[in-house]
């Protein structure tokens, strides 16, 4: 219990800080929202009238303290580009990124888990050395390139496939994934192809250990060697990983929302970075934060659940 | 035995899925099929939805508030205002029906067109005029939305259906001031809503606006023009990155988009391609207070040594026309033609202009280009390759466009840049705005007595032909100080459905949907 109270204190603390961060990194930042908004066919009235709208010429600790007010009533505050409140935006966006984010999590689980566990069983044969090359591949691919490769010979060849845009689950499930598929895909791969490695390379260590030559030569099938003993105690190190991955998925979304033209938070975090849209970032970003740290808390109570010798630390 | 269980559920759920797709994708081709079945059945059965794409979401979508010309792009088709500029340039009367000038150019009478409704039902009234402009100018309650109107003395109703409009001083240009572009016509009765819910009087109405993914319009039903528009629905859809358009197009996701240049020959078979002049101003551009680009010899220097031709074929691959000034041919009788063969290419000439300017062996400098578009960083090696040959060294720097904005736009704070100035349609416009020294966009800083002057007296001139005589004066000013290294119109490629007719290109960004339908 005492553990898992830190770790929600620990949770507060760094949501804390990301925010006064992301606030801070906006004041240095050169570019003025209300300018690159209104580009170069602004005139100066045009500017002023926007500007005291925005309420853009306080203090910037006043404006930082009503945002964080804001944020205890879970008012977000409206987002300076597209005039409408941030949490209206966000949620509008959150089922897609959600959505791509989830799927390429499960394609990932589903065949690195198993891709890993056939390769160590194979170290040294001829597909081992195979896989390993391709992975070598998978990891140098750029992800805006794959979606480009997958659009051309998927996409555009199969019709089941959209290739930008998103239709909501609500409106046609088929329809969903159409247009959800290839992007996850484009997320999943370039993941599958590392973290099958650490799989691989993490009952490659326990095949080496003491308790495994023992359970061998009491004559237990292969089988129940690799599934029941070694996975279980290689699940520690790739629950790890697979807890980092979560970051890199959604960190995934953001450019491959860009080049499907899905409208997710990976969208919207560029333009409103662009835009200097200074509430709209914040909020995106505590949307982030708050997933990425839940994530690697759920992580870390899994470890404990797993392995009871960590809650004792 | 649990463990093999586990593993033969994934297994099946993967089979169910993988089959469950291919079953969609069967079904796809079906419906597929049925579609070009009705599309052979005859043409009056033709669907008339059309599905536009566009590099980026509108500013606003309040017509008033709205300043990005990607917004107009799309909003023009839901608003119109007292005169419509038309493709050459030229305006025709649009709410207003018909007006008169005084013979001193101060007072201007209109007359508002009858039978216009507003998409929310309303009639047009002349208090809507009134209240548009009074909204414009802040004079009922609200900011003040726009500067162009400081010269406007008053505005008094006459009767239901006259208003006059009295200037504190004559301009000649005033007329170009009251189109949608810098004053929609909107209704008093959608106060307060007018970005949320924006009501216009033009072919298309509002349906909805989803930030990042589309802007949905429909047909305006009553629309005062008879039997237009043709079509029901328009969509314009958001999406940033051109190569994927080009993609949406041939996967047909999308009727009508830009092609970049050096994809025309992918698309040119299966789709139409028109060329649009579009009518703005490729510049290489100096500050032109900081020595030594206020010698007028070092500006001619550069602009003899930068190999104009290599940046259209290269960047524009070939789709782009020279020009010497601000003006494009896009502008018809306004344009002054030959002002683009003054600078051609002649290192030598270069070389001794800078030495004349007490450069012999160059100098030091920097070009700070935006990176919101990868032409300008092309622009920009070219012109370090160039000028490196007549002794210039040139640094590179990339920035985003919020800073270029702040930076090198408002800030004045750069050496050289490169940038193309957006096409309006007043000639005048097009002319003084960034360049004459009582603009506040005159961001190269270009200082020239006689071209303020030029600038000043066509305002005064009522007479078209003598207005023509100093807007090309005013071209060949730019063109002898060498105001800018004058590049290019450069022309956007719009691939569009063979089976769509009625696309018109305009001197400024306007995706005019009024015409346009599906065979």
């Amino acid at each position: 219990m005492f553990y898992i109270i830190r770790r929600l204190l620990l949770l507060v603390v760094t949501i804390a800080l990301v925010s006064i961060i992301t606030f801070a990194v906006f004041q240095i930042l050169p570019g003025d929202p209300v300018r690159t908004m209104l580009g170069t066919e602004a005139d100066e009235t045009q500017i002023e009238s926007l500007r005291n709208e925005l309420g853009l010429n306080r203090p910037l600790h006043e404006q930082y303290v009503d945002w964080i007010k804001g944020l205890f009533t879970g008012d977000l505050g409206n987002s300076i580009r597209f005039s409408m409140p941030v949490s209206t935006l966000l949620m509008e966006r959150l089922p897609v990124t959600l959505s791509v984010a989830s799927m390429a999590l499960i394609i990932v689980v589903l065949v690195a888990l198993p891709l890993g566990i056939f390769v160590a069983k194979r170290q040294k044969k001829f597909s081992d050395v195979v896989l390993s090359s391709v992975t070598q591949l998978g990891m140098a691919i750029p992800s805006f390139w794959l979606g480009m490769i997958l659009i051309l010979y998927i996409g555009m060849n199969v019709d089941f496939f959209k290739i930008s845009g998103y239709i909501p689950w609500s409106e046609s499930i088929k329809g969903a994934l159409s247009t959800l598929i290839l992007p996850a895909l484009t997320i999943a791969i370039p993941q599958i192809a590392v973290k099958f490695r650490y799989v691989r390379t993490s009952i490659l260590e326990q095949m080496q250990l003491d308790y495994v030559r023992t359970i061998r030569s009491k004559g237990l099938p292969e089988k129940i060697v690799v599934y029941k003993h070694i996975l279980k105690n290689a699940l520690i190190p790739i629950l790890t990983i697979f807890g980092l991955i979560t970051a890199e998925v959604v960190a995934g979304t953001i450019i491959v929302e860009q080049v499907f033209a899905l409208p997710g938070i990976g969208q919207l975090l560029i333009t409103s970075i662009s835009y200097r849209d200074f509430p709209l970032v914040q909020g995106i970003v505590m949307y982030i934060t708050i997933t990425v740290v839940f994530i690697n808390f759920v992580v870390d109570i899994l470890y404990s659940v797993i392995d009871p010798r960590i809650r004792l630390r | 035995m649990l463990k093999r269980k586990f593993w033969l559920t994934i297994v099946l759920v993967l089979v169910v899925l993988f089959i469950s797709a291919c079953s969609n994708a069967d079904e796809g081709n079906t419906t597929g099929s049925k579609d070009e079945a009705e599309a052979t059945a005859g043409a009056a059965d033709q669907v008339q939805d059309i599905r536009v794409r566009v590099n980026d979401d509108p500013d606003f979508l309040d017509p008033h508030r709205a300043t990005a010309s990607i917004s107009f792009q799309m909003i023009l088709n839901m608003f119109e205002g007292l005169f419509i500029p038309q493709t050459d340039g030229s305006l025709t009367e649009g709410l207003a029906d018909s007006y008169e000038v005084s013979e001193d150019g101060l007072t201007y009478t209109f007359s508002i067109r009858q039978g216009v409704t507003f998409h929310n039902g309303k009639p047009l009234t002349i208090d809507d005029v009134v209240y548009t402009f009074e909204r414009l100018m802040g004079l009922n309650g609200g900011e003040k939305l726009s500067g162009n109107f400081d010269n406007l003395d008053s505005i008094d109703v006459l009767d239901d259906t006259t208003f006059v409009m009295t200037l504190k001083e004559a301009n000649s240009n005033f007329l170009y001031s009251l189109t949608a572009l810098q004053s929609a016509i909107v209704p008093q009765s959608n106060d307060g809503k007018h970005n949320d819910n924006p009501i216009g009087t033009g072919p298309f109405a509002f349906v909805n606006y989803s930030p990042g993914a589309n802007l949905e319009l429909k047909k305006n039903e009553d629309y005062w023009e008879d039997g237009l528009p043709y079509l029901d629905n328009v969509t314009f859809v958001f999406q940033s990155d051109d190569q994927a358009a080009v993609m949406n197009l041939i996967a047909g996701e999308v009727d009508v988009t830009g092609v970049p240049g050096h994809r025309v020959s992918e698309v040119e078979d299966s789709f139409n391609i028109s060329h649009q002049n579009n009518n703005s101003t490729l510049i290489i551009t100096f500050n032109q207070e900081k020595e030594p680009f206020n010698d007028v010899n070092v500006r001619q220097a550069i602009n003899l040594s930068i190999n104009k031709q290599d940046i259209i074929d290269s960047v524009f691959s070939g789709y782009a026309t020279p020009i010497g000034s601000n003006m494009s041919p896009a502008m018809g009788d306004y344009y002054l033609d030959g002002l683009q063969d003054v600078y051609q290419r002649d290192v030598e000439k270069a070389k001794q202009l800078l030495a004349e300017a007490g450069y012999p062996d160059g100098f030091k400098t920097k070009i700070t280009v935006s990176s919101h578009n990868d032409i300008y960083s092309s622009i920009g090696q070219i012109a370090v390759e160039n000028l490196k040959e007549i002794g210039i060294d040139v640094e590179i720097e990339v920035v985003e466009w919020g800073i270029w904005l702040e930076r090198v736009y408002f800030g004045r704070d750069y050496e050289m840049t490169t940038i193309d100035l957006t096409g309006r349609p007043s000639a005048y416009e097009i002319l003084n705005d960034y360049i004459s020294t009582n603009d506040a966009e005159n961001f190269f800083l270009f200082d020239n007595e006689e071209f303020d002057q030029v600038m000043a007296d066509v305002l005064k001139e009522t007479e078209r032909e003598k207005q023509i005589d100093y807007y090309h004066r005013a071209q060949e000013i730019l063109n002898e100080e060498s105001a800018a290294v004058y590049i290019a119109d450069y022309q956007i490629l719009w691939g569009s459905k063979q089976d769509i007719s009625g696309l018109k290109s305009y001197p400024f960004w306007f995706h005019d949907m009024k015409e346009v339908k599906f065979d």
